[in-house]
């Protein structure tokens, strides 16, 4: 019987990619699944007291969250602050990965890693570290002011919006240039011989080669950025200010001092939902540009 | 009469870091000719024709085409065109739009760009394949896309990088037959690198047989053939038995030479060689018989031993131990010559006008 039983095991390949993949799925469902499940239940019920929620059915929170309108300005707010980051990351990282990909002949992991390893201290560290380049008696403050081109440290450096995309920016640079930089280098250098053989510039050819075949990467890195700094509320709290707080900020708060799990809940399912939305129309824009441009 | 030189090189070498790929090439080439560049890889033979598509710059000489000095034109702005040894078809747009590709740029209306498409593929037979991707074709189909792709630009010279050599052997033998055809009814310059013989054999108007960067013979493949200006070339083109030899003396025309198996032999002199060259005696499988008997039809025979026969169909080779030799002689011969077997005594004869008085 047994004997049986491992026959069937040892010839079915579905059964060994379960096995190699049970411990991932046990994680994913008891940490990742059941916990977003309770969450959307939970957005559905009305907190009674500090302790105390009524579990039944509503969509009172839905209706709360959109009848107030500091709800509805802070997720835009998130979703644009995260567009900004995102699209500065890739401004910066897309030329660093082309050029490790194109030019870099020798050592290419060594850049690989080099370029990493700012990303080897705390993330809290770095945070912190902006703070040091934009404060008040920061680096560039310190720097005019030693040099008498200001007499007034430049208050708008720190706590604002643009603190917070710098800080995100430079925070998430590592993980974008990773994707851009492989698909990249997995581009036929032939491909782009024959298009200038065919009689397009370097330009040209960056635009109707490179760039199409480069598209996978670039769709990776904007939602490995765009996904988590949506939801950041460490940076905005720490270098955002008034200015820069973010729905994830409200988040936080309704799950902690101001104890609103169910208003809580609900915001956080419609922002999981703006990103998943966002994410999509991404994707199938580029795509459709690429189409469009090649 | 074709008489004009479409492409002349001049003094052109090439240098990576140290390593000189190509060192002082003179060479030219006429309009509307099939031109061959064959040798062993690492010959310098791709890199000659990545300075021809203007991919490489040479280190010193110059290129022209048509009188006119391209050797630091960027390869957008040539008249010629290539075909990749990988076809580097684009992957990320259909069969259509990789043959446009080339085309956006001469400001042709749809109707006409259409036209100048559906040309393309009739030429290379794949009407119909517009919308399929790269990932959607054979190897010989993306061979004949990247094909169209090239002509479509109606190129004055179309440089092939070993475009046959990743297809199966009866697909590459349509495909020789196939481009030959399409070459003489463009009239189009071709310039084709391959490292395969026969290839460059069947097609060639002319080749050129490199080795370590230099050129050893430019001729049309019978001259290189039958008359190989040395050993290299003898050795990469067919068969050869290549045989020792010592050079006596030369008098009034006549060789008095010393040949490994073979003895003391006196033969005409046709290449000018002198007392002080090293030379070697050549002679063609085929052109080599074997028997039981000597054969007085020949004014050469020799006695020895059949080691091995290897049947190929169409011919057969013998490979005989010589008597007054180490050397082992290959004779091939289109008769089945059925009454031989392994370890049988024979003889070799040959007429001595076909021995080939070689230089090293």
């Amino acid at each position: 019987m047994s004997s049986t039983l491992q026959n069937i095991y040892f010839r079915s390949d579905q059964a060994k990619a379960y096995t190699l993949l049970s411990p991932a799925l046990i994680l994913v469902i008891f940490a990742m699944a059941a916990p977003m499940i309770v969450m959307i239940f939970t957005s559905f019920n009305t907190q009674i007291s500090m302790i105390e929620i009524d579990r039944t059915f509503t969509t009172g929170r839905y209706e709360d969250f959109f009848s107030k309108p500091i709800f509805s300005m802070l997720l835009f707010r998130s979703v644009k602050i995260s567009f900004f980051v995102t699209l500065l990351t890739l401004l910066t990282t897309y030329p660093l990965a082309y050029y490790i990909a194109f030019y870099v002949k020798k050592n290419k992991m060594l850049w690989i890693v080099l370029m990493t390893l700012p990303f080897w201290t705390s993330y809290l560290l770095r945070v912190f570290s902006w703070r040091v380049i934009l404060g008040n008696k920061g680096v560039i403050n310190s720097a005019l002011m030693g040099t008498g081109m200001i007499d007034e440290p430049l208050g708008f450096l720190l706590y604002n919006q643009a603190a917070v995309i710098i800080t995100l920016s430079h925070a998430w640079a590592a993980f974008a240039i990773l994707p851009l930089y492989v698909s990249l280098d997995k581009i036929d250098k032939s491909l782009l011989e024959a298009s200038y053989d065919l009689g397009n510039t370097k330009f040209e050819t960056f635009w109707r080669v490179t760039f199409p075949l480069s598209l996978p990467g670039v769709i990776g890195a904007i939602l490995i950025i765009f996904i988590p700094t949506v939801g950041d509320y460490v940076t905005p709290q720490l270098v955002g200010g008034t200015d820069g707080r973010m729905l994830s900020n409200m988040i936080q708060s309704l799950f902690g001092r101001a104890n609103n799990f169910p208003l809580g809940a609900a915001s956080a399912v419609l922002m999981l939902t703006t990103v998943c939305l966002v994410a999509a129309l991404v994707t199938y824009i580029t795509k459709k540009v690429s189409m469009r441009m090649s | 009469m074709r008489t004009k030189n479409y492409i002349k090189i001049k003094n052109l070498s090439k240098s990576f870091g140290d390593v000189e790929v190509l060192k002082n090439i003179n060479l030219e080439v006429e309009e509307g000719e099939f031109f061959s560049l064959l040798g062993p890889s690492g010959c310098g033979k791709t890199t000659l024709l990545r300075i021809l598509a203007g991919f490489e710059y040479p280190s010193e000489g110059e290129v022209f085409f048509d009188d006119a000095n391209v050797t630091s034109l960027p390869p957008n702005l040539r008249p010629s065109n290539m075909v990749f040894q990988n076809y580097a078809i684009f992957p990320h747009i259909n069969v259509q739009r990789n043959i446009e590709f080339g085309l956006r740029k001469e400001n042709l209306s749809k109707a006409e760009m259409g036209e100048r498409v559906e040309n393309a593929l009739k030429m290379v037979q794949l009407e119909g394949y517009e919308n399929r991707y790269s990932n959607q074709l054979s190897g010989g189909q993306r061979q004949r896309i990247a094909l169209a792709r090239a002509l479509v630009k109606q190129p004055k010279v179309l440089l092939l990088d070993e475009p046959l050599g990743a297809l199966d052997k009866k697909l590459r033998e349509e495909m020789q037959i196939e481009l030959r055809n399409l070459q003489k009814s463009l009239g189009i310059t071709f310039i084709f690198v391959t490292h395969d013989q026969e290839e460059a054999m069947t097609m060639s108007d002319r080749i050129a047989v490199m080795d370590e960067g230099n050129i050893l013979q430019v001729s049309p493949p019978r001259e290189i053939y039958h008359n190989p200006k040395n050993k290299f070339v003898s050795q990469f083109i067919g068969n050869i038995n290549i045989l020792d030899a010592d050079l006596k003396s030369i008098a009034n025309d006549i060789i008095s030479i010393s040949v490994d198996g073979f003895g003391l032999m006196q033969l005409k002199n046709h290449q000018n060689i002198i007392e002080s060259d090293q030379v070697n005696i050549a002679i063609r499988p085929e052109e080599i018989n074997i028997s039981k008997v000597s054969d007085s039809k020949y004014d050469c025979n020799f006695k020895g031993k059949v080691k091995n026969i290897s049947f190929y169909g169409e011919s057969t080779y013998f490979y005989i131990q010589l008597d007054n030799s180490e050397k082992i002689l290959m004779v091939s011969t289109n008769e089945s010559k059925e009454t031989f077997s392994e370890n049988d005594n024979c003889f070799v004869n040959f007429n001595s006008t076909n021995l080939k008085i070689i230089k090293d």
